[in-house]
């Protein structure tokens, strides 16, 4: 479980996050919504560690994440890029397989070879596929190549960050699915940032809105469309009119 | 009164920018030699900057070395004859190329050459999260990327710089018996004769520090660029500008303290 307490976050005098309080329940699958901007990526990073915040607790399975072992700590943790983040340097298949290259869960080279390659079938691609460099795949299958490298380690937690951004709506479609595939096959703790309606429909068992710098609104999934928040409602039904600015 | 502090405030603004950027750039060589010694060591990326930073700029380094060496030769032979002196170009010659023009143009080509791509490649990393990312997959960034970057630069240099000086001596030596009527046998002789086992060990020590100022210029404003395309131009245009002022003012503070009288 991973519990977020009044974590705050600023950045010279742009005050980020005010105050988030946020629980993830293991095995479950939260979407953070919320317009550019807001903070979905820092809160994500605050979590990782990559942004430390200033105040405020957030805590793994009770423990504080930052007094507990970092390397223990990121080898729980898978995580796809908005961008995808994929090493420009290393073939398909070493960046799928690059926790499983170096590090305590170092593996043989062709026994990790063959985890990528099986991961790569998981997220639809050949193993043709492998032996490329990120610059000569398409967009949607470097996003895929990336999930592909988040689940290798088969880690306990997965995060997504706008795991549909640049993508057309069928391929974004496809990546949702997967997502929801992975995540329930696997038994792992999800959470998703996106501002995409159709990931949060496909991916969420539970959603919780980001506005503020704070968690406005969380529940179920189920609960959206009655949630009963001005806020909520606007940001679902993409109106320009409604208490959240158009121009932020 | 405002008014006629202000350009102490000014004064006092620039002087603590510098002293926090001299801070930084400290702090981040401690760290970044910290983590050369300490494992876990990435050979593979090791291997990799070794071959980067010094086969490939085998060509770079050894035509700037010749073409030097050649009008060295002839600047001196040139200004030597205004005073009977043509026959010390073989002298003059080799403690130029090993004492200085070697050292330094080696290290000027190593931060045109090295320093920028090593800026723009980590600055490019950042702003496309590989640099997060390496994090996330439990791989520290300084050890991965910095580390092997800086040790093979404090390897490789001072070869570059021993490369530079033999290549840079040798296009001296064709000038001069090609077409200024030197007997060869006797300018290598005199060239061999001169040099003193002092001024070598100084040349690659010089190639040393100039090697870790370029691979370190590169890896920090790499480490903290900016965000977008911008970022990465600045990053890289700063690493060289810094590069190539720390390694002339090195140069001027190692030359004073190996040879001051």
């Amino acid at each position: 479980m991973i519990t977020l307490d009044s974590v705050s976050k600023t950045f010279g005098t742009n005050h980020v996050l005010r105050g988030v309080d946020l629980t993830i329940d293991r095995g479950t699958s939260m979407v953070i919504i919320g317009g550019s901007g807001t903070g979905k990526s820092v809160l994500l990073k605050c979590i990782l560690g990559l942004t430390p915040p200033d105040s405020g607790t957030i805590t793994l399975d009770g423990q504080d994440v930052t007094r507990t072992d970092r390397d223990a700590f990121l080898a729980r943790f898978g995580m796809l890029f908005q961008g995808g983040a994929l090493f420009d340097s290393l073939p398909v298949w070493q960046n799928v397989a690059f926790r499983l290259l170096r590090g305590p869960q170092k593996r043989p080279k062709h026994e990790a070879r063959e985890i990528a390659i099986e991961k790569l079938r998981r997220v639809g691609l050949t193993p043709d596929q492998a032996d490329k460099f990120p610059a000569e795949l398409s967009g949607g299958m470097q996003k895929r190549v990336g999930l592909a490298r988040a689940i290798a380690a088969e880690p306990e937690i997965i995060f997504f960050d706008e795991p549909t951004t640049g993508l057309d709506p069928i391929m974004a479609g496809v990546i949702n699915d997967l997502i929801r595939e992975i995540v329930t096959e696997m038994g792992a703790t999800a959470m998703t940032i996106t501002h995409d309606m159709s990931s949060v429909r496909a991916i969420a068992d539970s959603v919780a809105m980001l506005h503020g710098g704070k968690i406005r609104w969380t529940g179920p999934v189920a609960q959206l469309d009655s949630s009963g928040d001005p806020y909520v409602d606007q940001f679902i039904s993409g109106s320009a009119e409604g208490p959240i600015e158009a121009v932020r | 009164m405002s008014i006629a502090l202000a350009p102490l405030g000014w004064i006092g603004r620039a002087v603590l920018t510098a002293l926090g950027a001299v801070g930084r750039v400290t702090l981040f060589a401690l760290s970044a030699l910290s983590h050369v010694l300490r494992p876990p060591f990435y050979g593979r990326e090791f291997a990799a900057a070794l071959a980067q930073i010094g086969w490939l700029s085998l060509p770079v380094v050894g035509l700037t070395a010749v073409f030097t060496g050649g009008a060295l030769a002839l600047q001196i032979y040139a200004g030597g004859a205004r005073f009977n002196a043509e026959a010390v170009v073989p002298q003059i010659v080799a403690l130029g190329m090993v004492r200085e023009l070697g050292p330094v143009l080696v290290g000027l080509m190593i931060a045109a050459r090295v320093t920028s791509s090593i800026a723009a490649e980590i600055a490019t990393m950042k702003v496309t999260e590989q640099i997060d990312a390496l994090t996330t997959l439990s791989t520290n960034p300084m050890k991965y990327l910095v580390a092997p970057r800086v040790l093979a630069a404090l390897i490789v240099v001072p070869a570059l710089v021993g490369v530079g000086d033999i290549i840079g001596i040798f296009g001296g030596w064709a000038v001069t018996s090609g077409t200024l009527g030197f007997n060869p046998s006797t300018y290598l002789k005199n060239t061999v004769d001169f040099l003193q086992t002092w001024d070598v060990v100084t040349s690659l020590f010089k190639g040393c520090a100039f090697g870790g100022i370029a691979a370190l210029m590169g890896c920090y404003y790499g480490m903290n660029s900016g965000r977008g395309a911008q970022g990465v131009g600045r990053a890289t245009k700063g690493s060289v500008e810094a590069a190539a002022i720390l390694i002339l003012a090195a140069n001027f503070l190692l030359t004073g303290a190996f040879f001051s009288v």
